[in-house]
């Protein structure tokens, strides 16, 4: 199994994307550790994996609040002994333009998107390097990579964590901490159900998308295990763009 | 296993990096053809793969060569039915700033490392159409992502790779054939052993430049590949998956 021996956290992971990650890692191996505010779905995410062979925890956790940081990385050590990945996971995504976005919802989502990637990766790097090394992944998107019609904070907020990732990565690779970023295209999850349902902005994704196809949360999930596992025990500050080639044109 | 029922293709199969790949993939389940000029270590990498876990073929390959390229993609769909994964591996390595490059130095270089890549592809796609789909591995190098102070051609040619894997990526998309690019740092192989690992010097050097402080084995290349070749990464192509070791995130 790939993640033998290996804890992780991974926030909003009630749902989506976050789901498939504790599930797939779960299945390779590792104990997981489930943070999100989310808590019934969480609660049923925990008990899937404990009931199918696997080893899981619910924590509530507002990745906004330190402290709630914080107490996850303590439950998480709590229960498993040590911390090895991170995935910086949870987000939300909004579509306003420059001038159609408030100051207010500017905040919001740099707090959520930008904030709470800075402060689990702050929260974790003690404990990884207890445990003498570890694995950051940080979900990006391609809103990070290029430019789109529809968002501004949105698009700031994952070209701040492009770029988090690379400095974080420089800042720890002394002390055997990988950072990586993984840049999705669209891909159907909870977070994008309801601009999906429109029939134009699904046809337009599938459109942009060479691939053809929607993303899965699974295939992000397959580079998140990549990326977490020893296979990649070579890679820091690198981008996993996962996007069925909307970037390569 | 993750490369089960698959038939992979690798140029430069018979040392370095894309033996490493070989080995992996035949252990992952894939029956494997390895393409290159040095036939005495191919049929070696060869006879190890057969004796201790699958299923392995060796072909001359000369990558600069179409009559080649079409001879070791008939052998591969001959003898294993399909063709699903190709390895652009093969290359070489020379040093030379733009004035210190030859005009056969350049030609040498670009013919190996850009065109054998074209001449690969262009000779893969048909059998991967027929099998339903594929997935075309081009292993670029940091060198075709940021300037270097030793070589032109070099990065030239693996710069050329980088945007023809995307441009494969793009026009092949709709039949399900997918293209990325490895971009690897400095990897511990026979091809960079006598230049930029040619003495302690050299390899302190090169070692310091990656910031996880240590120089990539063939192995971290290999495992990019095998994720890039299974069905894991179905939904990545036209991407460039970076392994070396923080070397160009600073």
């Amino acid at each position: 199994m790939r993640m033998e021996n290996k804890v992780a956290l991974i926030s909003g992971g009630a749902r989506g994307m976050g789901a498939a990650e504790a599930r797939l890692f779960a299945r390779e191996g590792a104990k997981v550790v489930v943070g999100d505010l989310r808590e019934e779905l969480g609660r049923q995410v925990e008990a899937e994996i404990n009931e199918t062979g696997g080893e899981c925890l619910f924590v509530n956790l507002d990745v906004t609040s330190e402290e709630s940081w914080q107490a996850a990385v303590m439950a998480a050590v709590a229960r498993f002994g040590k911390l090895d990945v991170l995935v910086n996971n949870a987000g939300i995504y909004r579509t306003e333009r420059v001038e159609d976005t408030t100051v207010e919802l500017w905040d919001q989502i740099m707090e959520v998107n930008a904030k709470g990637v800075f402060l689990g990766a702050k929260s974790v790097i003690p404990e990884m390097r207890k445990a003498g090394g570890g694995s950051i992944i940080n979900i990006s998107s391609v809103a990070g990579l290029v430019g789109n019609t529809m968002s501004a904070a949105y698009t700031a907020s994952k070209g701040a964590v492009r770029l988090f990732t690379k400095s974080t990565a420089i800042q720890y690779a002394g002390d055997g901490i990988r950072s990586n970023s993984i840049h999705p295209g669209t891909i159907e999850t909870d977070m994008t159900a309801h601009l999906l349902s429109d029939p134009s902005y699904r046809g337009d994704r599938m459109e942009r998308t060479p691939l053809g196809r929607l993303g899965q949360p699974e295939d992000v999930a397959y580079g998140a295990l990549f990326l977490a596992s020893d296979e990649s025990s070579f890679m820091t500050g690198s981008e996993l763009v996962i996007d069925g080639g909307r970037t390569a044109q | 296993m993750r490369l089960e029922n698959k038939v992979a293709l690798i140029s430069g199969g018979a040392r370095g990096q894309g033996a490493a790949e070989a080995r992996l993939f035949a252990r992952e389940g894939a029956r494997v053809v390895i393409g290159d000029i040095l036939e005495e270590e191919g049929h070696q990498v060869e006879a190890e793969i057969n004796e201790l876990v699958g299923e392995c073929l060796f072909v001359r390959l000369d990558v600069t060569s179409e009559s080649d390229w079409v001879q070791a993609v008939a052998a591969a769909a001959g003898r294993f039915g399909k063709l699903d994964i190709l390895v652009n591996n093969a290359g070489i390595f020379k040093l030379g700033s733009v004035e210190d490059t030859s005009e056969a130095l350049w030609d040498e270089i670009m013919d190996i490392n850009s065109k054998g890549v074209f001449l690969g592809t262009k000779a893969a796609i048909p059998e991967m159409r027929k099998a339903g789909g594929g997935s075309i591995i081009n292993i670029s190098s940091v060198a075709g992502l940021i300037g270097t102070a030793y070589s032109a051609a070099y990065g030239a040619s693996k710069g050329a790779v980088r945007l023809l894997t995307k441009s494969t990526a793009i026009q092949y998309a709709r039949e399900g054939i997918r293209a990325n690019s490895i971009h690897p740092g400095v990897i511990d192989t026979p091809m960079t052993a006598p230049n930029l690992l040619a003495d302690e010097t050299s390899r302190q050097r090169s070692t310091a430049r990656h910031p996880l402080g240590r120089l990539g084995q063939a192995e971290d290349v290999a495992y990019g590949a095998l994720f890039l070749a299974s069905d894991e990464s179905s939904f990545m192509t036209g991407s460039e998956l970076v392994i070396d070791g923080g070397l160009t995130a600073q």
